[in-house]
């Protein structure tokens, strides 16, 4: 896989304050990343020093294959960065915002008022163009922000909490504008965000970020995998008494427990009055249903649990 | 100790410094961005209502010392001297006491202009999270601050040559008489030195719009740096000269001497400077700025002196406002070129 962003070592400190400890990261082309962590983990910091926008105190970065370093403008060239809170000249329409962006890339201004057009159509502000941007609204700015970092034909775009402050339907249709210009043209996609279901929903790979250090990255199922190596598989399920005839064939919930704990892969298994938790070493699903029926109870519900980011920040931030 | 400074500097400058002073830009980058971003701080001036209420300021306040010098003139112009006494400049200096003169306007008025043009120029992008945008296309940092500074400048300039054509074609018509090649050439070098120290001034604020986040904060510091060299400055000089006043029968020597340290304590006042190469640009009899000894005007013949040996006259002030400038300049420079940049 090629790689379009190469750290290796980086580290910034603000005096004697840390901020990023010794970062290695690598993003192939055409990925969707992740950074997550909590606010203040570094994960700016680290943006800034991929665009040059700040000079890491050592190690080393590569993006597209140039030194953020040596050569800032380059890297500008085919790095797109929606800051945080991005502003735009209040007094400028949309329109105007955007085609002054793509005339700071030396792009003519014919073609960059044709662009801007296209880009403004896909975004979905083809209605609101001519309106100053002083009056959108959060969810409009971002996507001109959006609209903004593509105007430059892209190798890659930097998102910093790109989706902080919009409203849950906004987010997700940002989320998926996202994705699929990232499908559509290849353009490989680093965002952070301490918003862990929206990194969920979108990123091929994420990366956990906390206090200047990257404690593990991959996709979710490899992080999981990492994180809960042991008895990774965990049913829950609810149980009843049936009470067939009025016979007493029902078994204490006691009972149940230790016939359940018999079932080779179990680790543990806790009730709560009548839900139950299991984990286990390997899918003990099928087992588990069998023994409940055999000592008389029907299950009300019953299901595998599979480890979301939340399980897994919170975890690491135990 | 000398050497140790020297090699403390040293320590502060990169490796290889000479290497890095010398270099050819790695990068290639074209000059098509810059004049965008002109273009634009230009149309943000021009639109902006602060711009519009200064000019209208401007321009009202030399309408009305137009009208007191032409009135004044009128009264006093008599057949003779309309021919050789430099008459056309008197619309820029004639004043019949109620207001003043066109020149004591432009050097009041200009510094409030260059202050008022640059102080939120840097931070108030910082403050609506635009400069992070910027910097994030493929511009060299300066660029933000030299266009700042060059739409300033060309703003000014479009206002103060406009204004100097106005006063000389309403002369014209009011005066019915045309100026001479020599006083046309002295109103366009007062106007140009004028733009310069307004750009002063401007440097000034955008410095301070550099090192303070909030716009307020930089337009006070500007006004306050104002206050002082027009205000406390001089008083302070007054003090310090009243200290060292030689009793009146002291030789001429020291008399000399003590003018001389009058003189030249007023010379970092930017104020002071501008006023001294105005009024020799247009007064064309003002033959010298510091004090002179009697051997030195010594059969000097009084007379007018021609627009280059005025301006021999004023090159030290000239040259002194322009390193002001440029100070400011460099400074700003220095602050901004390796901050880091946040968002907002």
């Amino acid at each position: 896989m090629e790689k379009i962003i190469e750290v290796e070592g980086l580290t910034k400190k603000y005096g004697d304050y840390t901020a990023v400890d010794n970062l290695n990261l690598s993003i192939a082309k055409g990925e969707v990343f992740g950074l997550l962590g909590p606010n203040g983990a570094g994960k700016s910091t680290t943006i800034l020093m991929l665009l040059g926008l700040t000079e890491p105190n050592s190690g080393r970065a590569k993006v597209c294959g140039i030194d953020p370093v040596q050569s800032p403008i380059s890297v500008k060239k085919k790095v797109g960065y929606l800051p945080e809170d991005v502003g735009f000249y209040e007094d400028l329409t949309g329109f105007d915002n955007l085609v002054y962006t793509a005339r700071l890339n030396n792009i003519p201004q014919d073609q960059a008022e044709q662009k801007a057009n296209e880009l403004l159509e896909k975004i979905g502000l083809g209605k609101e163009k001519f309106k100053k941007t002083g009056k959108y609204s959060r969810g409009m700015r971002q996507r001109l922000g959006l609209a903004d970092v593509l105007i430059k034909n892209p190798e890659v775009i930097i998102l910093d909490e790109p989706t902080l402050g919009i409203d849950p339907t906004g987010v997700k249709a940002f989320l998926q504008l996202i994705v699929k210009l990232s499908r559509e043209d290849g353009i490989t996609v680093l965002f952070s965000s301490h918003l862990l279901h929206q990194v969920q929903q979108v990123c091929d790979r994420v990366g956990i970020f906390v206090e200047g250090k990257l404690l593990a990255q991959g996709n979710i199922k490899d992080l999981s995998a990492q994180l809960f190596s042991t008895n990774s598989f965990v049913v829950q399920g609810g149980i009843k008494p049936l009470k067939l005839n009025g016979s007493e064939n029902t078994v204490p919930v006691e009972k149940l427990s230790d016939r359940l704990k018999a079932i080779p892969g179990v680790a543990q298994v806790s009730f709560d009055d009548q839900k139950f938790e299991i984990q286990a070493e390997q899918d003990v699903t099928h087992m588990v249903s069998q023994a409940i029926v055999q000592a008389g109870y029907g299950l009300t519900f019953l299901s595998k649990k599979e480890f979301g980011l939340d399980d897994i920040y919170s975890r690491y931030f135990q | 100790m000398d050497g140790n400074i020297i090699s403390k500097i040293r320590l502060k400058l990169p490796d290889k410094w000479p290497d890095w002073l010398f270099q050819k830009p790695s990068e290639q980058v074209s000059l098509k961005p810059f004049w965008a971003m002109v273009a634009k701080d230009i149309s943000d001036h021009l639109r902006s209502w602060r711009s519009i209420i200064l000019f209208a300021i401007i321009v009202l306040t030399c309408v009305g010392s137009l009208y007191t010098s032409i009135s004044e003139i009128s009264e006093s112009m008599q057949g003779s001297d309309a021919e050789n006494s430099f008459f056309f400049l008197n619309l820029f200096t004639m004043t019949d006491g109620s207001l003043p003169s066109f020149f004591v306007f432009i050097s009041f008025l200009g510094p409030l202009l260059g202050i008022s043009l640059g102080f939120d120029a840097i931070n108030s992008e910082q403050n609506k999270g635009t400069l992070s945008r910027v910097l994030a296309q493929p511009i060299p940092r300066d660029y933000v601050l030299n266009a700042k500074f060059l739409a300033g400048i060309i703003v000014v300039s479009i206002l103060f040559f406009s204004l100097s054509f106005l006063v000389m074609g309403a002369g014209l018509i009011i005066l019915g008489t045309p100026p001479s090649a020599e006083e046309f050439l002295r109103i366009i070098t007062y106007t140009l030195m004028s733009v310069v120290y307004v750009s002063f001034w401007l440097n000034l604020s955008v410095f301070f719009s550099v090192k303070f986040k909030q716009p307020a904060t930089s337009a006070l510091s500007g006004i306050a740096v104002w206050l002082f060299f027009t205000v406390f400055y001089p008083l302070l000089v007054n003090f310090i000269t009243k200290g060292l006043e030689p009793s009146r029968y002291a030789p001429p020597r020291i008399i000399y001497m003590y003018e001389k340290i009058k003189f030249a304590l007023v010379q970092i006042i930017p104020n002071e400077l501008f006023s001294e190469v105005s009024s020799t640009l247009l007064v064309p009899s003002v033959r010298s700025l510091g004090p002179l000894t009697t051997e030195q005007v010594h059969g000097a013949i009084p007379g007018p002196l021609s627009l280059s040996q005025s301006l021999m006259v004023v090159w030290p002030q000239l040259t002194g406002l322009v390193a002001l400038t440029l100070i400011c300049f460099l400074f700003s420079y220095l602050l901004f070129m390796r901050r880091e940049i946040r968002s907002r």
